[in-house]
């Protein structure tokens, strides 16, 4: 009835394959380091959320007295450092990544299986400094860490976390390379036979294309936070003006990697998206090789950009206009993969399954997202936008609203893979919309009151503005805005709440649920320990005419009058 | 040893063959370590000569850095057995090296162009001068 | 071995078990190296923006600077660490011939180069630190250390970066004086009061005052402090100097203590043929140390 494996290995899955605390803390298998990124994550992004919440809070009226001002600057930056360090950066790639790639591709296993592991606890050690940092006094200098403040602002006293909080992120810098390193490895020289290029999920080009921007930006971070530890901890007269140092090179240091890294973040985001559209309107992808090739051209614009964030920081006017002027070709690639995912759902047989939802709610977000964003590349606009809060709901949008969306779309598309169980569909959904409600609420507000001139980062907006009106103007936005976010944190909360309750009573999931073509379906749910025990050979991973569903397992199955691809026996999807 | 310079896309058909990777004879290191040397020699020597007095600047720098770029060149090539090994990995320290590059010129055109703008003269006091006039104007700081 | 059809029982050792073939294990791990490599040459790459940076804009920090390093220390460096490169070239060539004893001895000696390089950059470290040229804003907190009080001239006052800074500032916003006086005055002249307005950045004054001092050697240099021709903000020189040399050494310290783990591996006969990764990863890692110091040898010891 339910799926019968023929194949001794997949009796034992790779759940179930070992057990005890140190099978899982010594594991190399990509599937439970994948696991324990997972949820490390999410519980990283619990805090995160937890402090934009009581941000929100301390918002939702004028006059709210729930922070002090310094107690304010450092809960947004930690809402910001972990967002980004913690949550977004692992958690398409080395989250849904490290279980979903090497499967997805017909490998056993990444090519580094030990620097995999290393990968994780680095990752453990760059969030302990950062709950060092929190102990230590806590840092308000935000996610940028712009000199000179981070190098002078109260050195002995409190906000001492800047250093341990430099350390962290350098820490999950490396995190972030070795993955990166082996995601290209694993793709370049671990392809089954019959795995050409493009024959690869896009998720991989998009993963590939992610791991790129890791190795070639983030050592660069590295020694850009090496240098300000240095500065705040010697006073080395590089970045500080203080001591005859440039502040402005401090800028492009640190933004030479931290626009790539918004494309760390967005790249494998349209990744998953490319599959969950395709999969779920069960539909070939339309226009693969463009969208291949815009994850590769992406990842190379992203690197010729980054002077975007500096247009009032004293950068000069030749730079700018460069910069602003190439900002744009950026949407080139991105509007490719919206118009061919939106060419995939035409005439699509489409689900509307939770994953589908959240893949559509990307799709709006981050068009809103993306567009606002020329409005910033912009440079007249952007005298005026800069530091607003229409850059806060523009990154919001693109960040969190895409590339997290994308990432809890992609963790319901492969939750019964991950887990081996299926999730409630109906509350599923109402999650999925609820998110989509709370957020355009909590961050549509932001684009129109920042268009206003409400400056971010202010504790309180109270005479803000240079009319007592300013303030009563901003009032119900923000008000919103709080309003929003609370929507949100009870969708998550329920979204949380089924996945859990799913772990311990949902239906066992069949290895094919959603109809998807690529080599994850074809093992069981969960996979076996060891993905293949024979290299898999590989056909179109977007034909979705060879599929048929099947009542008895509810799920999809390969039709039995269609011969499968490769010689017999080669074949791993049994049943 | 000729499966290694080969660019067939799948590693592993070229299987069941021990003694990977291409070896290259002692011979051919030490021929690469004299050139090495040979050209640490002329570049100090070039550099103890004053371009400057002949009136072409920048000679000494770009003698230097050629030098530099032929030797790292020889040691990529040879110590490194880039010569014979699969293009990709050369491409992967060109490509590097090629970003390395964008950095450098764009933050080279952007900074030489706004530090004469700030202030004439040195703009890297003006913090300075700024803190001297708040100290004039605040007593009971410390100097 | 031609097709997938192939199951772990049949591996090699050292061939991992989600590898086919030894030549796929290997190409990998080589992919892998270089794209390390690849974050090495990043890595090291934000020094060298920050050096050209520095460099293009202020151009006298450097010139002014480096003639404080010991050319011959550097060049001498430089062979030291081309010799070890060649030792670590061939103990790649020697591990995969199996030649065991070549192969110890290589790597034996690619350490000691190592060393040797740690050794004199150690001495030109110390010295420099004895003559009191340190990184950051050393040269304008105020007074020297009294106990480093046999490096100054108690003839010649202390020029602070305030000073050079007002000279510059008045040197700007003053009509340019005639020509004689942008010869360099006898440092006697300047004894009792800050450094006069120069005409033009005082890097153009250097020609004047390298002359006076290159024949002597660098014992003869005004220590920095002391120098009013010094350029405003020289200690960014040192800073980029230490900043560079010093990651630089630190891999140099990485690498001896891999390649010693390497000797001791390779003494235990655990190199052959068949299996030379480790030895062939180690050597790209030390190879590219010595890339990263052929540049920083020209670009630190040999300024005009």
């Amino acid at each position: 009835m339910s799926t019968i494996h023929s194949h001794s290995s997949a009796e034992t899955n790779y759940l179930t394959h070992s057990r005890g605390f140190l099978s899982w803390a010594l594991t190399l298998d990509h599937k439970r380091i994948g696991v324990m990124y997972l949820v490390s994550v999410l519980l990283s992004f619990f805090f995160g959320g937890l402090f934009a919440l009581v941000v929100r809070t301390q918002l939702i009226f004028p006059g709210m007295d729930l922070l002090t001002r310094d107690q304010y600057n450092q809960v947004f930056t930690l809402h910001g450092a972990i967002m980004v360090f913690l949550v977004i950066i692992p958690s398409v790639p080395a989250a849904l990544g490290n279980f979903i790639l090497p499967i997805m591709l017909g490998a056993k296993d990444v090519a580094f299986p030990r620097l995999n592991l290393m990968s994780y606890y680095l990752w453990l050690f760059g969030a302990a400094f950062f709950l060092l940092a929190l102990f230590m006094g806590g840092i308000d200098t935000g996610w940028t860490f712009y000199t000179p403040y981070s190098t002078d602002a109260d050195k002995g006293s409190q906000f001492a976390g800047v250093i341990p909080a430099l350390t962290g992120v350098f820490i999950l810098g490396f995190s972030s390379i070795f993955t990166g390193m082996n995601f290209i490895v694993t793709i370049h020289r671990m392809r089954p036979p019959g795995m050409t290029w493009f024959r690869m999920p896009l998720f991989l080009w998009a993963t590939y294309a992610t791991a790129v921007i890791q190795v070639l930006a983030t050592p660069v971070l590295a020694i850009t936070l090496g240098l300000l530890a240095m500065e705040r901890a010697f006073g080395i007269g590089i970045f500080n003006p203080a001591l005859g140092g440039d502040p402005v090179l401090y800028q492009h240091f640190f933004w030479f990697y931290s626009h790539p890294a918004v494309y760390i973040m967005i790249l494998p985001a349209m990744g998953i998206i490319s599959e969950l559209i395709s999969v779920h309107s069960h539909k070939h992808i339309f226009g693969y090789k463009f969208i291949a090739f815009s994850s590769i051209a992406i990842a190379i614009f992203g690197f010729l950009v980054w002077g975007h964030h500096m247009f009032t920081s004293g950068q000069s006017e030749l730079i700018t206009v460069i910069f602003s002027a190439i900002t744009f070709s950026v949407s080139i690639p991105s509007a490719i993969k919206v118009f061919n995912w939106l060419a995939t759902l035409y005439k699509g047989s489409i689900s509307l399954n939770t994953p589908m939802l959240y893949a559509l709610s990307f799709m709006i977000i981050f068009s809103i997202g993306g567009l606002t964003g020329l409005h910033l590349g912009t440079l007249a606009t952007d005298i005026h936008l800069h530091d607003t809060y229409f850059v806060v709901a523009h990154f919001h949008y693109v960040m969190m609203g895409s590339a997290l969306l994308a990432m809890i779309g992609g963790l319901h598309h492969w939750w019964p893979k991950i887990t081996g169980k299926m999730y409630n569909e109906t509350l599923g959904r109402i999650g999925a919309i609820g998110v989509f409600i709370g957020f355009n609420l909590t961050f549509f507000p932001q684009f129109i009151m920042g268009s206003h001139g409400m400056p971010r980062r202010y504790h309180d907006y109270s005479g803000v503005g240079w009319l007592p009106e300013m303030t009563q103007l901003y009032a119900p936005y923000h008000f919103w805005s709080s309003v929003g976010s609370y929507v949100m944190a009870l969708a998550f909360f329920l979204t949380a709440g089924y996945l859990i309750h799913s772990i311990f009573r949902g239906r066992p999931a069949p290895a094919n649920p959603w109809g998807g073509r690529s080599l994850e379906w074809q093992c069981s749910s969960p996979p076996p320990h060891n993905n293949f025990d024979e290299a898999p050979t590989v056909g179109d991973c977007y034909d979705y005419s060879v599929l048929e569903w099947d009542e008895a397992q509810q799920g999809y199955r390969w039709r039995p009058d269609v011969p499968r691809p490769g010689a017999g026996g080669a074949n791993p999807y049994k049943h | 040893m000729a499966q290694v310079t080969d660019t067939h896309k799948h590693s592993n058909e070229d299987a069941g063959h021990h003694g990977v990777g291409h070896i290259v004879s002692p011979k051919i290191l030490i021929a690469n370590t004299i050139a090495l040397l040979v050209l640490t020699v002329i570049t100090v020597a070039v550099a103890k000569i004053d371009f400057m007095e002949y009136n072409i600047h920048e000679l000494n720098m770009i003698v230097a850095l050629g030098v530099a770029v032929v030797k790292a060149s020889l040691v990529c090539l040879f110590f490194m057995h880039l010569y014979w090994d699969r293009p990709f990995n050369g491409f992967v320290l060109v490509g590097s090296i090629a970003f390395v590059a964008l950095f450098m010129v764009l933050a080279m055109m952007d900074t030489s162009e706004y530090r004469s703008d700030i202030v004439p003269g040195d703009s890297r006091g003006v913090v300075e001068r700024i803190n001297a006039a708040e100290q004039r104007y605040a007593p009971g700081s410390t100097p | 071995m031609t097709t997938s059809t192939h199951h772990a029982h049949d591996h090699p050792p050292h061939l991992a078990h989600h590898w086919e073939t030894p030549q796929q294990q290997f190409d990998a791990g080589k992919l892998g190296m270089w794209l390390f490599l690849a974050t090495e040459v990043l890595f090291f790459g934000g020094l060298f923006v920050g050096y050209s940076v520095w460099r293009g804009n202020d151009p006298e920090l450097f010139q002014y600077g480096s003639r404080f390093l010991d050319t011959n220390m550097g060049a001498l460096n430089t062979a030291i660490l081309i010799l070890s490169s060649m030792t670590m070239a061939m103990a790649v060539t020697f591990a995969q011939q199996s030649k065991q004893k070549a192969l110890v001895i290589c790597l034996v000696l690619t350490v000691l180069g190592g060393a040797g390089f740690m050794v004199i950059k150690y001495f030109e470290y110390t010295h420099k630190f004895h003559d009191g040229l340190f990184a950051g804003p050393a040269f304008y907190n105020g007074p020297p250390d009294p106990t480093k009080a046999h490096l100054w001239d108690p003839s010649l006052p202390v020029v602070t970066q305030e000073q050079l800074i007002a000279a510059r500032m008045a040197a700007a916003t003053t009509p340019p004086p005639p020509a004689d006086a942008t010869d360099a005055q006898p440092l006697t002249a300047q004894r009792s009061a800050i450094a006069p307005p120069q005409a033009g950045p005082s890097g153009l004054n250097l020609h004047a005052n390298r002359a006076s001092h290159d024949s002597h050697g660098k014992h003869d240099l005004l220590h920095p402090l002391q120098d009013p021709h010094r350029p405003v903000n020289a200690h960014v020189f040192f800073t980029i100097y230490y900043l560079m040399t010093g990651l630089h050494g630190i891999h140099v310290l990485v690498g001896m203590g891999v390649i010693g783990w390497l000797a001791v591996r390779a003494m235990k006969g655990h190199f052959n043929s068949e299996y030379f990764t480790p030895v062939d990863l180690v050597g790209l890692y030390w190879h590219v140390v010595d890339l990263v110091w052929i540049f920083l040898f020209p670009l630190f010891y040999l300024i005009h």
